[in-house]
């Protein structure tokens, strides 16, 4: 994966697991305790931070119509009321309403900035060069290559996470699930619908 | 900085390599680097906005090959170094080998002291400000014109929190541009929203 495992001057680098059994040690001199550390985010990142919260707030937002007001007037209070936070840094959270006529993708091209305890961490193709370079240029052509189609009448608005605001993306409802229990509801809302590049 | 960081708008790249419900980690170690990165946080070394630009500092040939977590692991280390918790010598020896670590930093600067206060609706023009330090000012954006939407919370100036030097926060201002704008005749129709710091702006005439 790596392009050289030398130096420019032809000695050899180590590996990334040496690299960071290094500065493992380093943080372990400084009594940061890093591996009980590591065990507490990794359960955070695998039972926590998961994109059913997202989906518990779409589903919310699809069948009560105040909450989603709230939600589209102030993210972070309306995701408060389901019990889900953000860190410190993450002072804004707003909510991107797909409609009929708009449909709204989120990215980050300077690095992959995400609101990542309410839609999960970002999936490897957030991040990647790839997508950070085109989809604000090419949005449609880059859509359509992830398999999502958009009819020409409909406007895309590109979101690039470039400060400490982060977005989520609102799908619109699927036809064919009135009455549909919030439950029910949430198990269709996946991470890609709330970043944008795939429909619910 | 006009650094290989600044990716939007770039070409050359292929189709995104996506699957849908891709993995976010692909070994245990990218897990371990995560963690160990926002723990230094946690504890104080270095803030968000420093390890960014330690990032954004890695020789630009590294930054290419690097996967993401192999950029953080970098920005972690670089910042270890730079901080005085470990010299180089001795991160490379417990390593066993060549450790490559970010290019070194430059001045930073203070945030514009004369700021104005947008409101909705307004034109603005993202000012032609070249910064060798850290920006959070894609490229894709100088010297062009958009329209204010909304204002989010203020926040610490990054250009000048990621230098250690004194930063006051500024509002940060929802902007939309139209891409055909951005890139006359090479892009496709859309509004590209961007999240720009209020030091970057200021009031566009005429229009």
């Amino acid at each position: 994966m790596h392009v050289s495992t030398e130096s420019p001057t032809g000695e050899r680098i180590a590996s990334v697991e040496n690299r960071l059994a290094a500065i493992e040690s380093v943080l372990e001199d400084h009594a940061m305790h890093p591996a009980a550390f590591v065990d507490t985010f990794n359960q955070w990142a695998t039972e926590e931070w998961l994109p059913e919260n997202g989906a518990r707030v779409v589903a919310k937002a699809w069948s009560e119509p105040d909450f989603r007001l709230r939600l589209l007037a102030n993210g972070i209070a309306a995701i408060r009321e389901l019990g889900l936070s953000m860190p410190a840094h993450h002072r804004h959270l707003v909510a991107l309403e797909n409609t009929a006529t708009v449909h709204n993708v989120i990215c980050c091209t300077l690095c992959s900035c995400t609101a990542f305890t309410v839609i999960g961490l970002p999936p490897d193709w957030y991040k990647d060069l790839e997508y950070r370079a085109r989809v604000v240029r090419e949005s449609r052509s880059v859509l359509r290559e992830m398999g999502l189609e958009l009819a020409p009448h409909i406007e895309i608005r590109v979101w690039d996470t470039t400060a400490d605001t982060r977005y989520m993306v609102l799908p619109e409802r699927p036809p064919g699930t009135e009455g549909w229990s919030q439950e029910q509801l949430t198990a269709l809302v996946t991470k890609e619908g709330m970043i944008g590049v795939a429909k619910v | 900085m006009n650094g290989m960081h600044d990716l939007g708008g770039k070409e050359g790249f292929g189709p995104v390599r996506y699957t849908p419900n891709a993995p976010v980690f692909h070994a245990p170690w990218e897990v371990r680097a995560n963690a160990l990165y926002s723990l230094a946080v946690k504890h104080g070394v270095y803030n968000m906005d420093e390890y960014r630009y330690a990032i954004e500092r890695m020789e630009p040939r590294h930054y290419l090959s690097a996967s993401y977590y192999e950029r953080s692991l970098t920005s972690l280390a670089s910042l270890c170094v730079e901080k005085g918790l470990v010299s180089r010598v001795e991160l490379e020896r417990r390593a066993g080998g060549v450790f490559p670590l970010a290019r070194p930093a430059v001045a930073g600067r203070a945030n514009q002291p004369e700021r104005e206060r947008f409101v909705a609706g307004d034109l603005v023009r993202v000012r032609s400000d070249h910064v060798s330090g850290h920006v959070r000012m894609p490229g894709y954006i100088r010297g062009q014109i958009g329209r204010v939407v909304s204002e989010s919370p203020p926040y610490p100036f990054p250009d000048a929190h990621a230098h250690g030097i004194d930063a006051q926060t500024e509002p940060t201002y929802d902007i939309q541009f139209d891409s055909v704008d951005l890139w006359p005749d090479a892009a496709e129709p859309a509004k590209v929203h961007v999240a720009v710091f209020q030091s970057y702006l200021e009031r566009a005439s005429g229009r």
